[in-house]
């Protein structure tokens, strides 16, 4: 602490301890400061102003007042299928992804050879670009003749639609999305670093099995890890758009069912040029992620353990 | 703990069997991990091996059946085929201008945010700390329109300061993971270098940076791989094709003439593979230093 330097005697203002830690701070906080004013808080507030005008990105804006909400509410029913989709999307994938992140990440912890070589290929889907990968997808992923429809096709089934038909698409997206939890496999080993190895000797000295370790020893101490994973993820859903805007080219194909939040906010701002319904459309998501993070906060203190008195 | 007595009172020759014990548990516990991993291993790699089993195959082979894995004959023409085909590498070019300018960004001025909420105590750090979490609820599309307004009214819409300037700016995960690692390094540093006279630029510079490698590498392996792998800001900012980055270029392949499978998975692995060797000969860093960094929070 800069309060154990004894201050020498006569010095001018700017160099007491004080003073000049407030101005170092600023200077050092100041790219971010900008950053934030500009790159945040200006565009977080002007979106907001649109939200209530009609407003084509050229022309000056027009006050509408909250006709683009009502619009929104009771006139769209793309709008619906819209929120549908990607709800739907985020309550089965999330839980998936983690269960999957966290299983695969003990395993890749675990000290045994090929360790480096299993890591990389865990996380290859994450690293090839969503914009290949979407394609690569699709092509794999065509009925009949796409090559995970072959093992259908060699017992004499015809395989699932896949993404050619609403019956099967968002199941289809849900499915290719547990495929990049690389980044999120990283975590959960960082996390797993963090467990000291005494406790799991304590624990084997004192007769405990392997379902009871994990139990009682690194689920609570990865329980931090899970709740990031939460909510960055809760937001990563809310936010979901490159790969299926890509397999669809944003039509929403088949029958509306991969018609994303995103996607769809998109073609209202930078297609259709609605501007103002577009930022209506953000704000309402801006709210309702809000709202999913601040439950998912006041739930922690019930089930995410933090250990001694080290974290911030 | 009572169990800490008991080792004392094991035989050496119960004590030899118990290793040997241990020994064959551990065994077997390998064996089951590699049984689980293997066939999993495998489902997440045929996204890949099928991209680059189609970037060999002859047009004729794309929907054979049975599936062909390793074609025949391996057509290695499509690598050239596929960088001549669309300007691939004025693409790689425009995307390493935008990677590599703003991973640098990010990496001054996430540190020196990090830095001042870190190591410099002044009043209203915590705030401008709890703000900068914050920043991490808002969904990009709330700010996005009014940035491509204000980007349009500058002219920078169809350029790539865009993409790269808002980078030189401070972004909130990279600034919160610094200044959670810069946390760990003891004040005591940072007293003592002040005591002999050191400016805290000096200190920044000279002593919390080089503390902080595996940190900033994560920072600038994560930057730049999500500037590599990024989509949507080109799609919004660049529509001259002579500013195309590479993962809107690949696009052109399936526009053009229906979809050249073969082209577009050789670009793709041409796209993939600097990023997998990175990543390979990375990962221990990358491991530790979101581990120092503790996301625990």
């Amino acid at each position: 602490m800069a309060s154990t330097v004894t201050t020498p005697p006569r010095v001018s203002m700017w160099s007491k301890p004080r003073t000049r830690n407030t101005i170092n701070g600023l200077l050092f906080a100041s790219p971010w400061l900008i950053g934030l004013a500009a790159f945040w808080i200006y565009p977080t507030l002007a979106s907001a102003y649109y939200s209530f005008t009609k407003f084509n990105g050229v022309q000056n804006p027009q006050w509408i007042g909250i006709q683009n909400y009502i619009d929104l509410f009771t006139n769209d029913a793309n709008f619906w299928d819209a929120v549908y989709n990607t709800f739907y999307f985020a309550v089965f994938s999330i839980p998936l992804a983690i269960a999957l992140a966290f299983a695969l990440a003990l395993m890749l912890n675990a000290k045994i050879r090929g360790q480096v070589v299993y890591r990389t290929i865990y996380f290859l889907p994450t690293l090839v670009p969503e914009v290949a990968l979407a394609l690569v997808w699709v092509y794999m992923f065509t009925p009949v003749s796409g090559i995970i429809s072959a093992p259908f096709q060699y017992f004499g089934y015809r395989g699932p639609c896949w993404l050619t038909c609403a019956a099967w698409s968002r199941q289809t997206i849900i499915l290719l999305a547990l495929w990049i939890i690389g980044q999120q496999i990283i975590l959960y080993l960082a996390g797993l670093q963090d467990v000291p190895q005494d406790l799991y000797d304590a624990g084997d000295v004192d007769g405990a099995n392997f379902w009871h370790k994990f139990r009682h020893i690194t689920v609570p101490i990865i329980t931090p890890v899970i709740f990031f994973h939460l909510v960055t993820s809760v937001i990563g859903a809310l936010q979901f758009f490159t790969i299926p805007y890509i397999m669809t080219g944003g039509t929403g194909f088949p029958a509306n069912s991969t018609l994303f939040y995103s996607i769809y906010m998109y073609k209202q701002g930078f297609q259709y040029f609605q501007m103002g319904y577009a930022s209506a459309m953000a704000w309402l998501l801006f709210v309702v992620t809000l709202i999913i993070t601040l439950i998912v906060f006041r739930t922690s203190s019930l089930w995410v353990f933090y250990s001694g008195g080290d974290q911030k | 703990m009572t169990a800490q007595t008991q080792p004392a009172t094991q035989t050496v020759v119960q004590r030899r069997a118990g290793i040997r014990r241990k020994q064959v548990k551990g065994f077997v516990r390998a064996l089951l991990i590699h049984l689980m991993l293997i066939p999993l291993a495998f489902i997440f790699m045929v996204p890949f091996l099928w991209m680059l089993s189609t970037a060999l195959k002859p047009d004729s082979q794309f929907y054979a059946y049975p599936p062909v894995w390793i074609p025949h004959p391996l057509q290695w023409s499509n690598f050239p085929d596929a960088v001549t085909y669309i300007s691939f590498f004025l693409y790689l070019r425009n995307t390493l201008t935008i990677a590599v300018l703003a991973t640098i960004g990010a990496l001054i001025s996430a540190s020196l945010v990090a830095y001042s909420l870190a190591r410099i105590p002044w009043p209203g750090r915590n705030f401008l700390f709890i703000f900068t979490v914050a920043t991490l609820m808002l969904p990009f599309q709330v700010t996005l329109i009014p940035l491509f307004v204000v980007y349009s009214k500058l002219g920078w819409v169809n350029s790539f300061l865009p993409l790269i300037v808002p980078h030189w700016f401070g972004a909130a995960l990279y600034i919160f993971l610094l200044r959670q690692f810069f946390m760990t390094i003891p004040m005591e540093l940072s007293e003592a270098a002040r005591i002999d006279g050191a400016s805290e630029f000096r200190i920044y510079f000279r002593i919390i940076l080089p503390l902080a490698k595996a940190a900033l590498a994560t920072v600038a392996i994560f930057e730049f791989i999500a500037r590599w792998r990024d989509y949507l800001g080109p799609l919004i900012y660049l529509s001259n094709q002579k500013l195309y980055t590479l993962s809107l270029g690949i696009y052109q392949y399936r526009s053009q003439y229906g979809a050249e499978w073969g082209l577009l998975m050789a670009a793709s692995v041409l796209i993939t593979l600097p990023i997998i060797l990175l990543f390979f000969f990375l990962q221990k860093t990358f491991v530790q230093g979101i581990a120092l960094t503790g996301i625990k929070g």
